[in-house]
């Protein structure tokens, strides 16, 4: 199903504007992340899209082409996972999954086949006549998406479906999910305050903020050319270098930094994996901790830049804190973008 | 060896069991003596039992129908509106809860009293069981409407009714699918309060009953003012077996209830 939203917008009571008039389309099997922080608006417009708040006047929200704006939540044939998950606890697992179905009035035969595919698809057969208060927060997180798309939803809309999981289990999970929802090829909507969920799930992810997008592309897309200092901070982590650019360099505290043409005026960011320890390198900087991480190690670093730095350094071995080491950044890996206030 | 000062909390609970128990004991022992004044040695009986059942029946099967009819109407008015209450989360809502269990402030004969101003002339209400019915509806409401509340207060009902309106359920099955099914405990432990304070209510009744509509309680006084001792303790004999399995259950029910607050 093609979605596409036009000057979507929501004022709160109070006055609080959650939502500036937004426009999107999403094409039909395609999954979008809505990325951003806290308060950025994008829960505000996944509900939405799903009929459970009311836009400002003004907007419209077409499921291909048809108007929904006014069609109230239950009529909108959406499916939703909650934060949550809002799992029904007067209801067995099997219940909770074929409630849509029942809802859609099929016959009971039907209910069952269709409940039967959509667990074994979620692979819930072990748990299937469970109580849901009998499951872990993994087996609720599958139960809440099985439950979802078993009435054949137009879209699916989830909402931060892992923050309930503890971190572990959040990465094993995230690609399960990512895997799922391939398979089901519906057009898929997902709330997301990380990155990395949103980077290995999404074919297109929309990164908000105070209520805009400030940039939608793919994941590479926003990593390599963020248009903006925020999405190159919130995708991939970039560093602000706030130093005096003349010319072809920027000169920074530890030293001075070759750009490339046509960074006058700009601000300049860095990826903590573009920072390398070199010998012979321009910057100068003092080595302040060091976190063993496996396969690489992070380095805090002073002195080069205003702010402190991050490094990743990979190899046996790393500087010990305290110590002083020269660093290099190539000018390809330094992002200019226009300036920004510093929020 | 124990010490003597363990000994005193013990002493005290059996004292104070004994405060309750004894008289307890000796009216039950009176209803079925033969003669309570010749004491225990008469031997006993359960004519005085079969004597209360001839007498006061019509006044058993009132309280019993007053009890189901008020639970009826609990139901009906007290969950939607509970329900109602634990959607709103404004100021609002919180004062309308507080007024709801105003009538438990107020002295059930200053209750009757406004009841009897306001309803006294109409006499065909004024003479029929409907008219202690309001009475006991006015007085147990708030009891269901707290005990469901505080269940529905305790789940997400939002988010768990976002959930099944993104499935497709409007706003009727909603009520009839989530709200009421999880709401059950609470529901179960209000529906036994009622029907125990029904059952047992003594101070309203009095004022609005009429000869011929006596419920237990007031059929109890009755009895002792006009019959013989024994009829009057064989009747407390048939309060007891009726409103103890009530009281049980009703702990049963506010303990399953908690479980889910907590």
């Amino acid at each position: 199903m093609t979605l596409s939203l036009s000057r979507v917008a929501k004022t709160f009571a109070g006055g609080t504007k959650a939502l500036l008039p937004t426009d999107l389309t999403i094409a039909p099997g395609e999954i979008l992340s809505l990325l951003g922080p806290s308060g950025c608006g994008k829960t505000t417009l996944l509900r939405i899209i799903a009929g459970l708040e009311q836009p400002d006047p003004g907007a419209r929200v077409l499921f291909d082409g048809e108007e929904v704006t006014a069609l109230p939540v239950e009529r909108r044939r959406i499916g939703m996972v909650f934060q949550s998950y809002a799992l029904f606890p007067n209801m067995s697992v099997r219940a909770n999954i074929g409630y849509g179905l029942k809802m859609q009035g099929l016959a009971r035969a039907d209910i069952d086949a269709r409940v039967d595919e959509v667990t074994a698809l979620c692979q819930l057969q072990p748990y299937a006549s469970r109580a849901v208060t009998a499951l872990s927060g993994g087996q609720r997180q599958r139960v809440a998406l099985a439950r979802a798309i078993a009435p054949r939803p137009r879209v699916l809309l989830l909402d931060e479906p892992l923050s309930a999981l503890d971190a572990a289990l959040r990465g094993q999970l995230r690609d399960e999910l990512a895997l799922l929802l391939r398979s089901f090829g519906i057009t898929a909507i997902f709330v997301t305050h990380d990155q990395d969920e949103a980077m290995a799930i999404a074919d297109r992810v929309a990164v908000m903020r105070a209520g805009q997008v400030a940039q939608i592309g793919t994941p590479e897309t926003l990593y390599r050319n963020p248009t903006s200092g925020f999405v190159a901070r919130f995708v991939g982590g970039a560093m602000p270098l706030r130093g005096r650019v003349t010319g072809d360099h920027l000169h920074l505290p530890g030293g001075a930094l070759r750009l490339r043409p046509g960074a006058a005026g700009q601000q300049v960011f860095v990826r903590a994996e573009d920072i390398r320890l070199d010998p012979e390198g321009p910057l100068a900087a003092r080595v302040e901790a060091v976190t063993f991480l496996g396969t690489h190690y992070r380095l805090a670093l002073s002195g080069a830049a205003p702010d402190l730095l991050t490094a990743l350094h990979a190899g046996h071995s790393a500087p010990r804190p305290g110590e002083a080491v020269r660093l290099s950044i190539a000018p390809d890996a330094l992002l200019s973008l226009p300036a920004e206030d510093h929020a | 060896m124990r010490h003597p000062t363990r000994l005193i909390p013990l002493a005290v609970t059996l004292l104070a069991c004994a405060f309750l128990l004894v008289p307890i004991v000796q009216s039950v022992l009176a209803g079925l003596t033969v003669n309570y004044f010749r004491g225990l040695s008469s031997g006993l009986t359960l004519k005085w039992v079969g004597e209360v059942w001839g007498l006061y029946a019509s006044s058993i099967l009132l309280s019993i129908w007053l009890a189901l009819a008020c639970l009826a109407v609990t139901l009906v008015l007290g969950v939607p509106a509970a329900y109602a209450l634990a959607r709103r989360p404004g100021r609002a809502a919180r004062v309308l809860e507080e007024f709801i269990s105003l009538p438990l402030a107020v002295p059930g004969l200053a209750l009757a009293l406004a009841l009897l101003q306001l309803y006294g002339s109409y006499s065909g209400f004024r003479t029929s069981w409907a008219f202690i019915l309001v009475g006991h509806v006015l007085y147990t409401l708030p009891f269901m409407v707290r005990s469901v509340l505080a269940v529905l207060a305790a789940i997400d009902l939002k988010t768990l009714e976002e959930g099944a309106a993104t499935l497709g359920a409007g706003p009727a099955r909603r009520f009839v699918d989530i709200v009421v099914p999880n709401a059950l405990p609470g529901i179960l432990a209000g529906a036994l309060t009622v029907v125990t304070l029904s059952i047992g209510e003594f101070n309203l009744t009095w004022m609005l009953h009429t000869p011929y509509l006596k419920t237990l309680p007031v059929g109890l006084a009755d009895s002792y003012a006009s019959m013989r001792l024994e009829i009057a303790s064989a009747y407390t004999l048939v309060f007891f077996v009726m409103i103890v399995p009530l009281l049980v259950a009703m702990q049963w029910a506010s303990a399953r209830a908690q479980r889910i607050l907590s």
